[in-house]
């Protein structure tokens, strides 16, 4: 396991220099420079401003002394936010984002798992139809569309929670979760129901029906561990997709998360910026995805023997 | 002590009930965390208005609070909170005020400017605030390193603009002196009568030499002097916390000078992007007030009658440029002909729908007792004549043109229906192409488009600001276009000016050339469009669209105790 695991940080550094050099690339060859604005910028200031960030240099020795800083854990500083470096500012937006990435996730396994499992149980029936037709929505129902639609009947009609903050009003962060985790309740009900149906119909758990045990203990003991396993695997991706994919919430519901300096920093041509949380978004999901694969591999005897065959 | 033997022994059960605990004890946490924070509360409108905390809208995350190098809006009023020059504006009128400095006189030849400051002026954390701060902090303002992009804003004083380009290095040669620690004579170039205006713009605003040292060189950027903590200013407010895309809170200085006039103990500014988010965050009683209503909102605002949307005219003008290198509109007729067959009432009632004058001018009528006269019109037969006197009779032969616009809604929709007014009324074939703000300001920049939409908002009341913008190697006029005459009016007859009314006539001549080989067309005056809680009193509407912290206070009304507008 621990090879396993090792192996694949090692796979990640090469995968983590081209993301670095592709978007380096792309940033900098995009039209439009960080410092041109409305009002026409006198030449000198601009000649001043790309001094001041090394942007008077050739793009090659930009480029070697830029990775010499990411080795080291510096991000640089953001061109936009005067004074802020990229550190600070992807520093101040992680304890929003990823709370509401777990709040989101929690949101997302209780009705999706819950949703699944009911509708394994009795496949084809209504118990499953019912279900299922609602994932089917909620897969399609994008988050600009349901979070408003939230706020509208709980924040303006009911005037039952906070219409946006994080943590400035009490129950504020209740809508936002709601928002965010249903997209992926949705798949995670589906992706349950999947696990659980191939379960069920295995000998082991006919096995445990014929010694008369009872639902519940099959269902919740022995048939969820091994049922579930796609969903895990899928909570790496989904995690890293729920912390880089908050931007829509976060706007709507005005939490102050990574996603929206994300967003901004391209409209910017905030090139430190962009690459930083580039980087840091990159090194999430690989290290999710790791996360996810160890977890799966602990959870299925099958795939840990695969593990160890293979290193 | 014996231990009893139930705690010592290993309990199967227990240890496979601990296996599965953590997880079951963080879900748990985090439903309690959820469901505990769930529940009513009461309103920031109402709890502000008790507390004299004024909650406010304010667009973006300020991106620096150095009135040498801050740019936005946002940063604009968080700035005025913090800071402030030697004269302020009448919130309603405009009119310069006594700020800092408690009065002025201006030499018989309006060159020669001496302000003699308040002796009681003091900076945020005490230290005597004086004459010799401003020629400092002008100097530091004067640096190219420190990249401040309204330098201009310093070019009517003597010399500024030769220090500035390297011309001159001796910043003694500069008009701007410290005659004793109170007095402060400022030279000029001509006779600038918007100048007392420009003091109470925040690149002119005096800064705190000792915390900037502190923090960095004078001409350094980003340095944290601005930071929560170490910010020292001189205006009614001092920065008490700044949480980056969350708020910046600003609470009374009590060393301003004029402290006991203020009535607000606390500003909140909330960087709001989104126009629906803040809209409903102001309906919901969270902001007291919202500096952008979304379009489509206007409208409901409006046909209620309520009293919280403010709309006045704002000094600011729409407007296409034409990129006079292009074949088919080289010729000034077809120019006219484009300029003639806009219907901007059209536009202005069905599109805009916020009260938008139609702009027959580049410069807003009224602006400082300016009023072009303007030959511009609503024609559609004169300008299909003047079309086929350009060699294009009924639109015949002329190329498809191409609109370009940064990409929005609004603007997508003003293109719309200039594209069909066109059509029907020239009979020419106008394609629209939307591009990336970046990627716009980019082509119009360098001259890569045919039509393109534009916007200009004025940084001080007079024509100079918007006819400037005109002049031959001006950096805003990105239309090709060239007339010596007209740089001639604006740089020398109007500085030379005897009287107000003369400089007005010269104004008046120089907009009547421009609009005669209409490099650009005008379209509509934008107005500002506010939401006001009506528990904020003295929240004067102006032209520049900027608020008095100073006057402004909060008191509810017996009615709505803060409650929903």
């Amino acid at each position: 396991m621990w090879r396993f695991a090792l192996n694949r940080l090692l796979q990640a550094i090469p995968v983590l220099l081209i993301v670095i050099s592709a978007t380096f690339m792309l940033v900098h060859s995009a039209p439009g420079g960080p410092f041109s604005a409305d009002k026409a910028v006198p030449p000198e200031v601009i000649k001043a401003l790309e001094a001041q960030y090394n942007l008077d240099q050739p793009l090659w020795k930009q480029y070697i002394s830029y990775l010499g800083d990411v080795v080291q854990g510096d991000f640089g500083p953001s061109f936009k936010y005067s004074g802020r470096t990229v550190n600070e500012l992807i520093a101040a937006g992680i304890p929003a984002t990823a709370e509401l990435a777990l709040y989101a996730m929690m949101v997302a396994l209780i009705i999706g798992v819950s949703a699944g499992v009911a509708a394994a149980m009795r496949p084809n029936t209504l118990q499953d139809y019912v279900p299922m037709s609602a994932a089917m929505l909620g897969i399609c129902m994008p988050s600009f569309l349901l979070g408003p639609l939230l706020v509208l009947i709980f924040g303006i009609y009911l005037e039952w929670l906070p219409v946006s903050g994080w943590g400035d009003m009490p129950g504020d962060k209740i809508m936002p979760s709601i928002t965010l985790g249903t997209g992926y309740a949705a798949y995670i009900a589906r992706l349950s129901r999947g696990g659980m149906l191939e379960v069920l119909s295995q000998d082991y758990i006919r096995t445990a029906r014929a010694k008369g045990l009872s639902e519940p203990l099959i269902i919740f003991k022995h048939a969820m561990r091994g049922g579930l396993i796609p969903v895990v695997a899928f909570l790496g991706p989904a995690f890293a997709g729920l912390l880089g994919g908050s931007f829509v919430v976060e706007t709507i519901f005005q939490i102050p998360g990574l996603g929206r300096f994300y967003v901004q920093a391209a409209f910017n041509r905030d090139y430190t910026m962009i690459l930083g949380m580039t980087i840091f978004f990159a090194t999430l999901i690989i290290l999710f995805n790791l996360l996810s694969d160890m977890l799966a591999i602990w959870l299925d005897p099958k795939l840990r023997q695969q593990a160890r065959g293979n290193n | 002590m014996r231990h009893s033997p139930a705690t010592t022994a290993p309990n199967p059960a227990t240890h496979s009930y601990l296996r599965s605990n953590p997880v079951k004890a963080l879900a748990t946490l985090l439903l309690l965390t959820l469901l505990t924070s769930c529940g009513g509360g009461e309103n920031n409108v109402s709890t502000g208005n008790r507390s004299g905390t004024l909650h406010w809208g304010n667009g973006t995350e300020p991106q620096s609070l150095d009135p040498h190098i801050a740019t936005g809006v946002p940063e604009h009023k968080i700035i005025v909170a913090l800071m402030e020059g030697l004269v302020l504006k009448d919130s309603k009128t405009l009119e310069p005020r006594p700020g800092v400095a408690s009065s002025w006189d201006i030499s018989e030849d309006g060159r020669v400017y001496t302000f003699y400051l308040r002796n009681n002026a003091r900076w945020s954390n005490g230290d005597p605030h004086n004459a010799h701060d401003y020629v400092w902090s002008w100097w530091r303002a004067l640096q190219p390193a420190l990249g401040n992009l309204y330098a201009y804003m310093y070019f009517p004083i003597a010399n500024a603009k030769e220090y500035y380009e390297g011309d001159i290095s001796d910043f003694e040669q500069v008009g701007v002196k410290a005659l004793d620690d109170l007095t402060l004579q400022v030279t000029l170039n001509n006779p600038t009568p918007y100048f007392l205006q420009l003091l109470d713009h925040y690149s002119l605003y005096p800064v705190h030499r000792a915390t900037i040292e502190k923090f960095g060189d004078a001409d350094q950027r980003g340095t944290r002097w601005t930071y929560e903590g170490n910010i020292v200013g001189n205006g009614p407010f001092q920065l008490s916390e700044w949480k980056i895309n969350r708020r910046v809170v600003v609470e009374r200085n009590p060393h301003y000078w004029d402290a006991d006039s203020i009535k607000l103990n606390k500003i909140i500014f909330y960087p709001i992007e989104n126009a629906v988010t803040v809209e409903r965050m102001f309906r919901a009683g969270q902001l007291h007030y919202s500096g952008t209503v979304p379009a489509d909102k206007i409208a409901t605002y409006r046909e209620r009658n309520d009293p919280a949307l403010h709309i006045a005219p704002y000094l600011g003008v729409y407007f296409y440029r034409i990129n006079t290198r292009v074949p088919q509109l080289q010729d000034k007729r077809v120019r006219r002909a484009l300029g003639m067959t806009i219907n901007r009432d059209k536009i202005s009632q069905r599109i805009l729908k916020g009260g938008q004058i139609p702009a027959y001018t580049i410069t807003p009528p009224g602006t400082m007792g300016y009023h072009p006269k303007s030959d511009l019109a609503f024609n559609p037969e004169a300008a299909r004549q003047l079309l086929a006197d350009a060699g294009y009779p009924n639109g015949e032969g002329f190329p498809t043109t191409e609109i370009l616009y940064n990409t929005s809604e609004g603007h997508r929709k003003i293109a719309v229906a200039i594209q069909q007014m066109w059509k029907k009324h020239l009979n020419i074939d106008v394609k629209l192409l939307n591009q990336e703000w970046k990627v716009y300001l980019n082509s119009v920049t360098s001259l890569d488009y045919e039509i393109g939409r534009a916007g200009w908002i004025g940084d001080y009341v007079d024509p100079n600001n918007f006819l400037d913008m005109f002049l031959c190697n001006g950096g805003n006029n990105r239309t090709g276009w060239c007339n010596p005459e007209y740089d001639q009016l604006i740089l020398r007859s109007a500085p030379e000016a005897k009287t107000h009314a003369e400089r007005l006539a010269i104004f008046n001549r120089a907009e009547t050339m421009l609009l005669e080989d209409m490099p650009v067309i005008p379209i509509y005056i934008y107005t500002s469009n506010n939401l006001v809680n009506s528990s904020v009193k003295n929240f004067n509407d102006n032209i520049l669209n900027q608020p008095s912290f100073k006057e402004m206070y909060l008191e509810a009304d017996i009615t709505d105790a803060g409650e929903k507008n």
